[in-house]
């Protein structure tokens, strides 16, 4: 459902959009349900077609089990939910598979900072790049991130991707992500972060792994010199 | 307005008066906002330690007079509610203005000792220790000043024998602001 | 100035009409002033609304009456929406308007307990209002760090640019807080103590509860957030750093404060709206309340659960991930009471005799609207479905989806209900069919195209979305342009109630005390109550929905008739 309005990037994509698909037919079910029996009360029991109402309390264990067999079916859903929602939270959020390369990201107000990694795919070397508001990243590969904030709150976003997080001062956030479509794609700051959040894009550029050495040679070059 | 108070106000459905019913109400929610404050203070605590470096240059001495003073306070509104009692109003007004001396013994003290905390520079931005101290103190020093306002304004009253039942409902307000300081006392000025 | 005189009579008019508008203590007044004032306000929040929609359909064009909209005042306009919507409309016109005005009434007393404290009540109201207002004008701007006021953005004047508008917004919502907090103290005292005889707990109509549960969750948990407000305050104004990292501080713990409030707030909006929307279902079905006692224990079962709910707001705003499981689990179980509650107003219709009055249409478009509002809801709580909703369009349209149902449908629905009451004359019930659908049609055109931009991508408070090639392939640009004019088309409908009810309330047909044969004890007074309510008070011997009860020829039973 998800995929079709919004392409699917990220290796866990796929996964954040089944948890949206089964809230989505389990909520959807309900929503109509509920709305159909509102809608076939009104329209069976208007003033014309029922002049005198009937009177009854509620309160009576037959009268209530109307209302506790739903609710009980609703819980059964509600576990459901909670069961798919938490599995992939755990895959996304809670573990963290071993990476190919790590890199470093920096919100500030109101550009993004990238720090490729050198050859080792590890950052702190002389090898590092450092550019604002361009990632290039290599297709099928296990990324960290380190997340940063230099001054107020940001949320670094790849819709594509199915990701965000925040960005908070003083702290350095570490999660991960696998990109699995080539192409070039947003980053958005999905968090309001002053004057020129509106304006806080930066671009991400997923490639295979030739196009990327090309690139990060090229850019060593540049910034070398 | 030319109406006299309105029949909903003698009401007793609940069987406990409206005026302690109320202050009850406004106590729980001056709970939770010195429980909000405190604990933000808490937690900040148990991550830094070096807080207890600050908290060193706490006067433990002052703080421990005040608790002396307030608690001794809230003996004497617990006295001036019991003369309400028995109706000995003058009795009543008499603890009344004791209650509000140890208000003012408490803000003196907090004075000399603030005073001479921020000559040492120990002032509210130095470090979020002492920002909490002062927040924390501050806001109840406020509290101090405005029970010890409003006792001044019920012993008005109780002098022409009017509002008797006030006495009880300000010595709630008391024992609150007195117990609060019972909690700040340990967290800023003992645990160093 | 010397040659205006006053005649002593007309001179102790203008006194009485001070006396008797402004610094009345009666109980009805002090709720139209909240409510006028409430209203007033919408005017200013819709009046932003209509702003930035513009510029987001239309950016960088002029916007007719505002003029262009550049980022910073694209910040100023969403975040004061916000806080005006929330704040200055929904709070004021739901909990202080209605429970003024109904509590006595329908508790069948005189007034409230403490009148002079009511009057001061909205007296700090009306001064948070002008002090809110001012923050608009001062130099810098108003503060446009969104109505969460997130540090170190608020904290900072070097990073909002607005060193004066923020402490004013902050010193206007706390007084905004003070003001409800003195409120809710009379609320519930006057409930709990000030009933009229007879009237037992299972006979207290179940808006009253609402409105004084509602009382109770916000005393309960508006006070981290004052002791949060004054600290982000000396953070503002000393350079204090309570929540700046450089200084020890930490950001996220406002997040905390302010949820541990802002998600509770949510339910005491809610509860008011559901109250309402009681009294109006069983009166024009003709029915008793389904289940009464289930629907007074899940509304606590609510308000209890309502306080562990709020770090679903936080998710992915790096608290530790292990706690996301908590609060996912309590967020979908939250909607467990929810549907209880809609599943029991829906089942008070059956069997009912349903008049389509103005009214009962409000009513129930509160409930089918809401339950959409609700289902979305689950998205959000999903903690894994939430790292890709968070921040955007589809939480948008999810709260607006409940919100918009809760302070304008059902506010719309009781003061239909109970404008006879008010002002003792009916309003007109065609025109109010023709404001209904004009509010109900556009309001869904608004948000629908929302979702959808929201799963799309579209991420919030983005004053021009052309920075985002993402954002503007295919129709997401047109799906804009519908929502914008739905809600100019919404707005245009206003006015229809607007005229409405200004016109009936000078030339409406006189409604009488009881048109719409109700039960509770605010229709035995006559309409409009004159002070101190009923010539002698009533005494209460049933339930408050008691209609259609078999063997009677009535099909209403007053909760003060003897037999």
């Amino acid at each position: 459902m998800m995929g079709s309005i919004i392409e699917q990037a990220s290796s866990y994509a796929a996964e954040i959009d089944q948890v949206i698909l089964v809230v989505a037919v389990l909520g959807g079910f309900w929503l109509l349900l509920t709305e159909g029996v509102l809608f076939y009360f009104l329209f069976r029991y208007r003033r014309k077609r029922s002049p005198r109402a009937k009177y009854m309390s509620g309160e009576s264990h037959g009268e209530k089990a109307w209302i506790h067999w739903p609710h009980n079916l609703v819980i059964v859903c509600d576990m459901v939910i909670i069961a798919f929602a938490m599995s992939a939270w755990y895959n996304i959020k809670q573990d963290l598979p071993p990476a190919d390369a790590t890199i470093r990201i920096v919100g500030q107000q109101w550009a993004w900072r990238f720090t490729h990694p050198g050859s080792a795919g590890e950052l702190g070397s002389s090898e590092d790049v450092e550019i604002v508001d361009e990632l290039h990243l290599q297709v099928n590969k296990t990324y960290h991130f380190k997340l940063e904030s230099s001054d107020v709150l940001h949320s670094f976003s790849v819709p594509v991707f199915r990701l965000k997080q925040d960005a908070i001062p003083g702290r350095i956030i570490t999660g991960w992500f696998k990109p699995t479509k080539e192409g070039a794609f947003d980053i958005q700051c999905a968090e309001i972060c002053g004057i020129g959040h509106g304006a806080m894009v930066a671009k991400l550029i997923v490639q295979n792994e030739d196009d990327y050495a090309q690139w990060i040679a090229a850019e060593r070059l540049r910034t070398k010199g | 307005m030319g109406h006299g108070q309105p029949i909903a106000t003698t009401r007793c459905a609940s069987g406990v008066a409206t005026g302690k019913l109320a202050v009850w109400w406004v106590l729980g929610s001056e709970i939770v906002i010195f429980g909000g404050l405190l604990a933000c203070y808490i937690l900040y605590r148990l991550f830094h330690d070096q807080w207890s470096v600050e908290a060193a240059h706490t006067n433990t001495l002052c703080g421990a007079i005040n608790t002396f003073v307030l608690l001794t306070s809230s003996l004497f509104i617990v006295l001036a509610h019991k003369a309400a009692e028995e109706g000995a109003h003058l009795k009543a007004v008499k603890f009344i203005y004791l209650t509000i001396a140890g208000a003012g013994c408490f803000l003196v003290i907090k004075a000399y000792e603030w005073s001479g905390e921020i000559t040492h520079g120990f002032t509210i931005t130095k470090s979020l220790f002492w920002s909490f101290y002062y927040t924390a103190a501050g806001l109840h020093a406020l509290h101090v000043i405005g029970g010890a306002v409003i006792m001044a304004i019920i012993a008005q009253d109780v002098k022409k024998k009017r509002h008797m039942h006030r006495v009880e409902l300000i010595g709630l307000y008391w024992h609150f602001v007195d117990i609060v300081w019972i909690f700040l006392f340990p967290l800023l000025y003992i645990a160093k | 100035m010397g040659t205006v005189h006053h005649s002593p009579a007309s001179q102790s008019r203008l006194a009485s009409i001070w006396h008797r508008y402004l610094f009345s203590t009666d109980h009805k007044v002090i709720g139209m002033q909240y409510l006028f004032t409430g209203m007033a306000m919408a005017i200013i929040g819709g009046f932003f609304a209509y702003v930035f929609r513009m510029q987001l359909a239309f950016p960088g064009k002029e916007v007719l009456g505002y003029g262009l909209v550049n980022a910073n005042n694209y910040n100023m306009l969403i975040t004061n929406h916000g806080a005006i919507m929330i704040f200055w409309v929904a709070m004021p016109v739901l909990i202080a308007a209605f429970g003024n005005y109904l509590i006595p009434l329908m508790a069948g007393c005189d007034d409230m307990v403490f009148p002079r404290i009511n009057r001061l009540s909205y007296q700090i109201f009306l001064l948070s209002v002008l002090v809110l207002i001012a923050s608009f004008f001062v130099a810098g701007g108003g503060f446009g760090g969104a109505w969460t006021s997130y540090p170190p953005l608020s904290a900072n004047p070097a990073y909002n640019l607005t060193p004066n508008g923020a402490s004013l917004w902050l010193l206007a919502v706390a007084l905004e807080f003070v003001a409800f907090l003195l409120g809710g103290i009379n609320f519930i005292t006057t409930l709990m103590n000030s009933r009229a005889p007879g009237m037992r707990m299972y006979d207290i109509p179940i808006v009253l509860w609402m409105i004084v549960i509602a009382s109770v969750l916000f005393m309960g948990s508006v006070g981290p957030l004052i002791a949060g407000a004054v600290m982000l305050l000396f953070d503002q104004t000393l350079a204090i750093g309570f929540f700046d990292p450089s200084k020890g501080g930490d950001p996220v713990l406002w997040q905390h404060l302010f949820w541990f409030f802002g998600h509770p707030e949510v339910y005491v909006v809610l509860l008011p709206a559901m109250g309402i929307t009681a009294e109006i279902i069983t009166v024009f079905s003709r029915k008793k309340l389904f289940a009464y006692k289930t629907v007074l224990f899940t509304t606590i079962a609510v308000g209890v659960l309502s306080f562990f709910v709020w770090a679903h707001h936080q998710f992915i705003s790096g608290i530790d991930p292990r706690m996301a499981n908590i609060f996912t689990i309590t967020t979908v179980i939250i909607s467990v009471p929810i549907t209880e509650m809609m599943f029991v107003y829906i089942a008070t219709l059956y069997g009912g005799s349903i008049q389509f009055t103005t009214p009962m249409l409000f009513a129930l478009a509160f409930l089918a609207e809401f339950l959409i509002g609700g289902v979305t809801g689950i998205f959000l709580g999903a903690s894994s479905a939430d790292i890709y909703f968070h921040d955007t369009y589809f939480v948008l349209a999810h709260f607006h989806y409940t919100f918009v149902p809760i302070a304008i449908i059902a506010v719309f629905a009781g003061l239909y209900y109970w404008f006879p009451k008010m002002f003792g004359r009916m309003m007109n019930d065609k025109l109010g069919h023709v404001h209904f659908w004009g509010t109900i049609i556009p309001f869904n055109c608004i948000f629908i195209p929302l979702f959808y931009l929201g799963a799309a991508g579209d991420h919030r408070r983005i004053y021009n979305y052309e920075n985002f090639p993402d954002l503007m392939r295919g129709h997401m640009q047109d799906l804009r342009i519908v929502a914008t004019i739905s809600l100019l088309v919404m707005l245009a409908f206003q006015g229809v109630f607007l005229y409405n009810f200004f016109s009936s309330m000078f030339r409406g047909k006189k409604a009488g005390k009881n048109p719409w044969q109700a039960n509770t004890l605010e229709w035995v007074a006559e309409s409009p109550p004159p002070h101190g309510n009923f010539p002698t008070l009533p005494v209460v011997y049933r339930p408050p929905y008691e209609y259609s009860v078999p063997g009677r020829s009535s099909d209403f039973w007053p909760q003060n008739e003897k037999a």
